[in-house]
């Protein structure tokens, strides 16, 4: 019985610091932790994988760098938890994780519905489809018919059957559970064709021992925009998110890079790089941050390119061109907002 | 009497003086060829079949000795490189697991304190020799009962402090209870102990905990549970989980086959509430519902989520199976108890237990290996075990595209594990048999 008062009194206190807590604000919290909390996937090339060392790396947890490091100065301090499909958004609005930044489209009821405040996009992405060259196929439209390797329980099922719907065409499913699942099974033939994220393709066909004999055909058929994520109820912990990736993607644009930041910050006579680098006005403290906060968090991985060069662009195994991921004025739809 | 054995050279025509020689059997009827042919080749519907399978083992192997062996690649430092030196043939690319070996085994363990956790597991086998085999001293027993605050401390590090005060609550909690059974009753003082222990552990531990890491300056640098991965983690839910489900299952069962209603339903009502259940969902719950119901910020890390509720899972079964061996002991033995004068818990101690546990050991060893493969599926819930681990190794740049090389690793480790465990238990079976069966 002893036991028991204890549990409900627990319980009571539990759910009493529930309500609080929610309302309290995340900056505070992380800053009296000395480290953010970042939730990010269980692994995607390119995206987020671990190094020899055991540290994460990849496009997703550079994010949460930059972050840390608009913070604290510092792009270590930050915890990264894997999440997996299933898990992120419980870890999330649960409060276990401060941020998601886990390859997540941005869609009407993640945010309505699960409250969530999404950060600037940080990837465009969409499905696509991979076949065999030897196939000889050339579009999309002329798939009818063939077998397609794909993973269950996503929007990508969904948004297959739309579109095969649509174009009157017919086609047999091949049900996987995991993108080496998914390798595994196109290549012994077992499907005619593999579709999932075009990105995802990209990274796949990449990792195939004769790349060439493969080609991703030119449809996209979804639009499927990555953007990093938090809690509803703490704009401020929202912009800080917000603000760091629009930094990022603005220094890129301004030509601020890890390298040159500090001298820019010194040298550069341009109001816009003044004002991003903390030199002109009094952005961070808006934020509550330092006034530096987005030249750390520039220091901490580079610019949006020089992040997107290191993990997944051209030069990479990966092998993703810019596309519509490059900034507005070289042809891509980034187009961050001003810092002013 | 020598005329009777010696033969008359006119009645017969020829006979031997001396013994012949021992032959050895004919070579059909003993021996390898003769083993063949009575097991392979008996009849011609056997050797059909043996040469079909047998064609079917050679092909596999021709296919996998290859592979496997002989073109495989242990040394490259990227999936590149393996197919650089495997060019024209199929080989496997085993140098993913030679690059990755630290990780699969500790996770991100600091590679620095790696002996932690393997002087930790090393310790393990010392402290299950004295429970295995009877013939070691008994004081070993000490080491096993102290083993697993030993195996905490080393694998968390932190103070020496809070260990040394966990044993401080089992020896308050030992002094209260003796005293409350001694004043009041038995019964009171069990319930007294357990009381005195979560009051230490609720309002106690930390406090002490802290003010003696104070005093005493001892202490391992402390690794957070994140860190923790690959067969470590394993490990530590698989042994936590047969170590302590094991005596719960016991109690269970014991629960269950009460003439106490109440303690019955709750018992009844547990085990069938966690068998209901499947324990993916018991790990979702642990992993996200709790979350909710926790305080933010609460320090419940997610690893001891996840052994406690695959310690309650294993320990359903467990009751289940025990209370077979329970329920196959015939009445008379419980009744013998009875009639010695043997109160309940020393008749279930000396007669019924040691009976009903022998009886239930393959189940109880089937439970275990069970439990131990079952702690892949917390991959699920994010937690970074072998399986886990599998997927951020393969979408690095140098690994991708890797396919069989992990699993097959793993599989291997899984399975000389598994296999110790029951071949220990066939040993163990044949050595308590008494040979006389109720």
């Amino acid at each position: 019985m002893k036991t028991k008062l204890l549990t409900l009194a627990l319980s009571a206190a539990a759910f009493a610091t529930v309500a609080t807590g929610a309302s309290a604000a995340t900056l505070d919290d992380v800053k009296a932790k000395g480290f953010m909390m970042c939730g990010v996937s269980t692994g995607v090339p390119g995206f987020a994988f671990t190094d020899d060392n055991g540290d994460w790396q990849g496009f997703d947890p550079a994010v949460c760098r930059a972050v840390s490091a608009a913070i604290f100065g510092d792009s270590k301090a930050v915890k990264f938890t894997p999440t997996t499909g299933k898990t992120r958004f419980t870890a999330l609005a649960s409060g276990e994780v401060d941020m998601l930044a886990r390859n997540t489209t941005e869609t009407f009821s993640r945010d309505v519905d699960l409250k969530f405040t999404f950060a600037p996009v940080n990837y465009y992405d969409g499905q696509g489809f991979m076949v065999r060259k030897s196939l000889g196929v050339t579009s999309a439209l002329n798939l009818s018919g063939a077998t397609i390797c794909i993973q269950t329980g996503t929007t990508t099922e969904l948004n297959l059957a739309d579109y095969f719907r649509a174009n009157n065409m017919n086609y047999e499913p091949v049900p996987i559970e995991t993108n080496a699942e998914a390798q595994e099974k196109y290549l012994a033939n077992a499907c005619d064709v593999y579709t999932t994220d075009a990105s995802g393709l990209a990274a796949t066909r990449a990792a195939f021992e004769k790349p060439d004999e493969h080609v991703l055909l030119p449809e996209i058929i979804s639009k499927e925009p990555l953007a990093p994520l938090t809690r509803h109820g703490d704009d401020q912990w929202s912009d800080i998110v917000k603000w760091t990736i629009n930094a990022l993607i603005n220094a890129e644009e301004l030509g601020i890079t890890a390298a040159n930041a500090d001298e820019m910050s010194k040298s550069s006579n341009s109001p816009d790089v003044k004002r991003i680098l903390g030199t002109e006005g009094e952005y961070g403290a808006m934020l509550g941050l330092g006034k530096d906060w987005a030249l750390n968090a520039i220091k901490a991985g580079g610019n949006y390119g020089e992040i997107y060069d290191r993990y997944i662009g051209p030069k990479t195994n990966i092998g993703l061109e810019r596309g519509l991921n490059a900034l507005w004025n070289k042809g891509g739809i980034l187009y961050a907002a001003p810092i002013r | 009497m020598s005329n009777t054995n010696t033969p008359s050279t006119n009645s017969v025509r020829y006979v031997s003086t001396k013994v012949l020689p021992e032959l050895p059997a004919p070579i059909n009827t003993s021996g390898p060829i003769a083993w063949i042919r009575a097991n392979l080749f008996a009849t011609w519907r056997d050797t059909i079949l043996t040469l079909l399978f047998g064609y079917f083992v050679i092909y596999a192997l021709m296919a996998l000795i290859p592979w496997a062996f002989l073109n495989s690649v242990w040394t490259a430092d990227s999936l590149r490189g393996c197919r650089e030196t495997i060019v024209g043939h199929s080989g496997a690319c085993f140098s993913v697991v030679v690059s990755r070996f630290n990780q699969l085994n500790f996770g991100f363990y600091p590679s620095t304190l790696y002996w932690r956790p393997i002087l930790a597991f090393v310790l393990m086998f010392v402290a299950f020799a004295p429970l295995l085999h009877e013939n070691l001293p008994r004081k070993l027993l000490w080491f096993s009962a102290g083993y697993p605050l030993l195996a905490f401390w080393l694998l968390w590090g932190g103070s020496i402090a809070g260990p040394l005060m966990i044993i401080a609550m089992v020896v308050a909690a030992f002094l209260v209870g003796r005293a409350v059974s001694a004043a009041i009753s038995p019964t009171i003082g069990l319930l007294a102990a357990f009381a005195s222990m979560v009051i230490w552990l609720l309002f106690l531990q930390s406090p002490l905990t802290e003010l003696f890491a104070g005093i005493i300056p001892i202490g391992l640098e402390s690794v957070e549970t994140s860190k923790f991965g690959g067969f470590l983690l394993t490990f530590i839910i698989g042994v936590t989980g047969i170590v302590v489900s094991l005596p719960i299952g016991i109690v269970l069962a014991l629960g269950r086959k009460s003439d106490m209603p109440i303690v019955k339903m709750l018992c009844v009502g547990f085990i069938e509430f966690i068998r209901g259940v499947p324990l993916i969902t018991l790990l979702f719950v642990a992993s996200t519902l709790l979350n909710y119901f926790l305080p933010p910020g609460t320090n419940f890390d997610l690893v001891l989520r996840v052994v406690i509720m695959v310690t309650l899972f294993a320990a359903a079964y467990m009751a289940e199976v025990i209370r077979g061996g329970l329920a196959a002991l015939p009445q008379g033995q419980y009744e013998a108890a009875n009639a010695l004068g043997l109160n309940y818990w020393q008749g279930t101690r000396l007669i019924i237990l040691p009976q009903a546990l022998k009886i239930s050991i393959p189940g109880i060893v089937n439970t275990f290996i069970g439990l131990f493969k079952d702690t892949t599926l917390v991959s699920i819930v994010g937690l970074l075990d072998p399986i886990g681990i599998m997927n951020p190794i393969r979408s690095t740049p140098e690994w991708n595209g890797i396919v069989w090389e992990l699993p097959i690793y793993i599989g291997l480790v899984f399975f000389i594990f598994c296999f110790t465990m029951s071949r220990y238990s066939m040993y163990f079976e044949r050595k308590l048999d008494t040979g006389h069966r109720s």
